[in-house]
């Protein structure tokens, strides 16, 4: 019986192919936002992690001055780090798995006749683990290496297209400043960051030196500790903060003139940002799936009216008001869910263009289509239950002497 | 054990009667008060089953009235509407849908098939709400548009058919569930003489043959004619000066 009214209130809707078109008009544009924005913005969030977690793994970073909320001012007040520091943490805090003392300045990388500007950072082996970040060709720097200072760099992905095209630099060597330094290795690509700087556009060489060639000073900018699991970074990040205060003569009460970032909380709180945003947007789609629904009660009143003489022709062969109220609100939920497979189909190619336009990752989410699908089927029986009601109070008498 | 109307029924009364159809004094008031208008007022009669009674009268004499009641589709404000013994004013509007379903076949002036719907869907409509299966369906369908002599117009719709082959369909809608009672109303009223009188025939034989009590409302005396039986109404009752004493069920041409 149910499937013979499905089948029924197919007929019905097919019979009036533009009519019913524009009636489940609004329920595929509503259907379609929501399916869009919801997709596209689940893909916004998972670009977001990915590149934070680009970053590295278990990353902490330490820099001087309060940090991203403090005063202005307050981070030029704080004294720089230097490498005792980080070989303090490296030593002392326990659940370390690599530290990276840093420090970096914009400067020209020239080879031959080509020349690029980057930024070149001096920093250590640990780099290399902290970042998760393999070499393609060559080595790391030797001990010796970084004990005596030597002129050799590591190239990032841009720096090395920009330079030496498609050629292999290892062996080459290129000038930063006056300072001439071999090329020991090219590291992979990592693409943009979570902040849209290319992470690739760097020359690496040994701190020591960067300190003695490029900046003059034995000042360390900042530490990146990565923990060894990432459970841990909570304590690691509390055991550092109390050994700086040690180390740079904090007592309590005091302010830090030093701040440690935990890279999980900066993801979480980003990501968390993208969510209310795609929540928001979908919600304001959402109204539109109401406005959708009261097209299809609309419609359905009319269809009521003209088919008064169909319904007492019903009713007097037998039909109970029951039946002839499910026949409506079957073809109400039959229009209202054919919008809604129509209007997901259209939301899910409209994600998909979006995405691959905006060089984002595609992300099905397969709970929200079905949600989507519930919700537009629920309008039609909300909406529709109105309209079939009243088609099942009517008179079977005076519903067939309508004209 | 023999099919009752009371069997498809929630509480069913007594089945014991003699008549398939009493109507016993029966009034039927429309509105209230000073504007209340009695459109019956007090009627008696019986039918049997198989008879093939004729209902005439002027406009506003109540035929109509006492049609809807019959055809269970209305109930008397006061007095007794039995159908198999059972007291339809006593039913809810289901029941009587479902009185209606099982036992009783429409046919109208008007014709009133669905529109745009092909004849044989048209005359498949009462077998859905029965439940009866698709090929069941198609199967008593086809056999009822044969025996109104359809045979060949199954894919039509009304809009591709004369007056007289929608009468016809609407004749084998009727008679496809095999009620026991075949109300007409008019059924000749917009129909030509040569076509009216296909149409008389067809139903004096679904009386004669298949046993169908017939009850039609007419305005031309020759319609009237092929019943084994008139009732006049006249001012809301029965105007027994023309009741003919003709026995039940055989009409006379």
């Amino acid at each position: 019986m149910i499937w013979e009214t499905i089948l029924l209130a197919q007929r019905e809707i097919r019979r009036n192919v533009l009519r019913s078109s524009l009636t489940i008009l609004g329920i595929v544009i509503g259907v379609a936002a929501v399916i869009t924005l919801v997709t596209m913005g689940d893909g916004a969030t998972a670009q977001v992690r990915e590149q934070i977690s680009s970053l590295g793994s278990n990353l902490l970073s330490i820099r001087p001055g309060q940090g991203f909320h403090g005063p202005g001012g307050a981070r030029d007040a704080a004294a720089n780090f230097d490498i005792k520091d980080a070989e303090a943490i490296g030593r002392d805090v326990s659940g370390v798995k690599a530290v990276a003392p840093m420090s970096s300045q914009m400067t020209q990388a020239i080879t031959g006749n080509r020349n690029w500007s980057t930024t070149v950072t001096g920093s250590t082996n640990g780099y290399f683990q902290v970042k998760d970040w393999p070499l393609v060709s060559g080595r790391q720097f030797t001990e010796s290496e970084q004990n005596a200072g030597k002129a050799v760099c590591v190239l990032g992905s841009t720096v090395k297209k920009e330079l030496f095209g498609s050629q292999d630099p290892v062996g080459n060597s290129i000038r930063l400043k006056t300072l001439s330094c071999q090329v020991v290795g090219v590291l992979a690509s990592k693409g943009q960051s979570g902040f849209g700087s290319d992470q690739d556009d760097v020359v690496l060489i040994p701190l020591r030196t960067f300190q003695r060639r490029i900046s003059g000073n034995s000042d360390v900018s900042y530490i990146y500790v990565s923990a060894r699991d990432s459970g841990s970074t909570e304590k690691v990040q509390a055991d550092i903060e109390r050994l700086m205060h040690e180390r740079r003569h904090i007592k309590e009460g005091e302010d830090d003139d030093f701040h440690v970032n935990d890279m999980q909380e900066i993801m979480s709180t980003l990501t968390g940002t993208t969510r209310i945003l795609t929540a928001l947007l979908g919600a304001v789609a959402a109204v539109s799936l109401l406005v959708g629904g009261i097209g299809i009660m609309n419609i359905m009143l009319v269809s009521v009216t003209e088919r008064t003489r169909e319904i007492g022709i019903r009713l007097a062969i037998g039909a109970r008001g029951s039946e002839v109220l499910m026949q409506f609100l079957i073809e109400a939920v039959v229009l209202s869910s054919f919008g809604g497979v129509v209007g997901i189909v259209i939301g899910l190619t409209g994600a998909a263009v979006g995405a691959s336009v905006m060089n984002m990752p595609f992300i099905l989410n397969s709970g929200i289509v079905l949600v989507a699908f519930l919700f537009s089927a629920a309008v039609g029986v909300i909406f529709g239950y109105f309209p079939a009601r009243q088609a099942a109070r009517l008179d079977p008498i005076e519903a067939l002497r309508y004209e | 054990m023999k099919e009752t109307a009371a069997n498809h029924l929630e509480n069913p009364t007594n089945g014991n009667q003699k008549h398939l159809i009493e109507f016993e004094s029966v009034t039927r008031v429309y509105g209230t008060g000073l504007a209340s208008m009695r459109a019956l007022r007090g009627i008696n009669f019986y039918i049997d089953a198989g008879e093939f009674v004729a209902v005439m009268g002027p406009s506003g004499s109540g035929k109509s009235t006492c049609m809807n009641i019959l055809g269970c589709l209305d109930v008397p404000t006061e007095g007794a509407f039995r159908f198999d013994g059972v007291d339809v004013g006593k039913l809810t509007p289901d029941q009587r849908a479902l009185l209606r379903r099982h036992y009783l076949g429409f046919v109208f002036q008007g014709f009133n098939l669905l529109n745009r719907t092909s004849a044989l869907e048209n005359v498949e409509l009462p077998l859905i709400y029965r439940g009866a299966s698709r090929a069941e369906r198609r199967r008593q369908a086809m056999e009822a548009l044969a025996a109104v002599g359809l045979n060949g117009w199954e894919t039509h719709t009304p809009g591709e058919l004369s007056g007289g082959q929608q009468q016809r369909v609407a004749i084998a809608r009727a008679i496809v569930t095999h009620p026991r009672v075949l109300l007409a109303d008019e059924p000749t009223g917009n129909l030509d003489s040569a076509r009216s009188r296909e149409v008389m025939e067809l139903l004096t034989s679904f009386n004669r043959e298949r046993g169908i009590t017939i009850v039609m409302v007419t305005h031309e005396a020759d319609m009237a004619r092929y019943a084994g039986r008139r009732i006049h109404f006249l001012d809301g009752l029965i105007d027994n000066s023309h009741e003919s004493p003709g026995s039940p069920g055989i009409s006379e041409v």
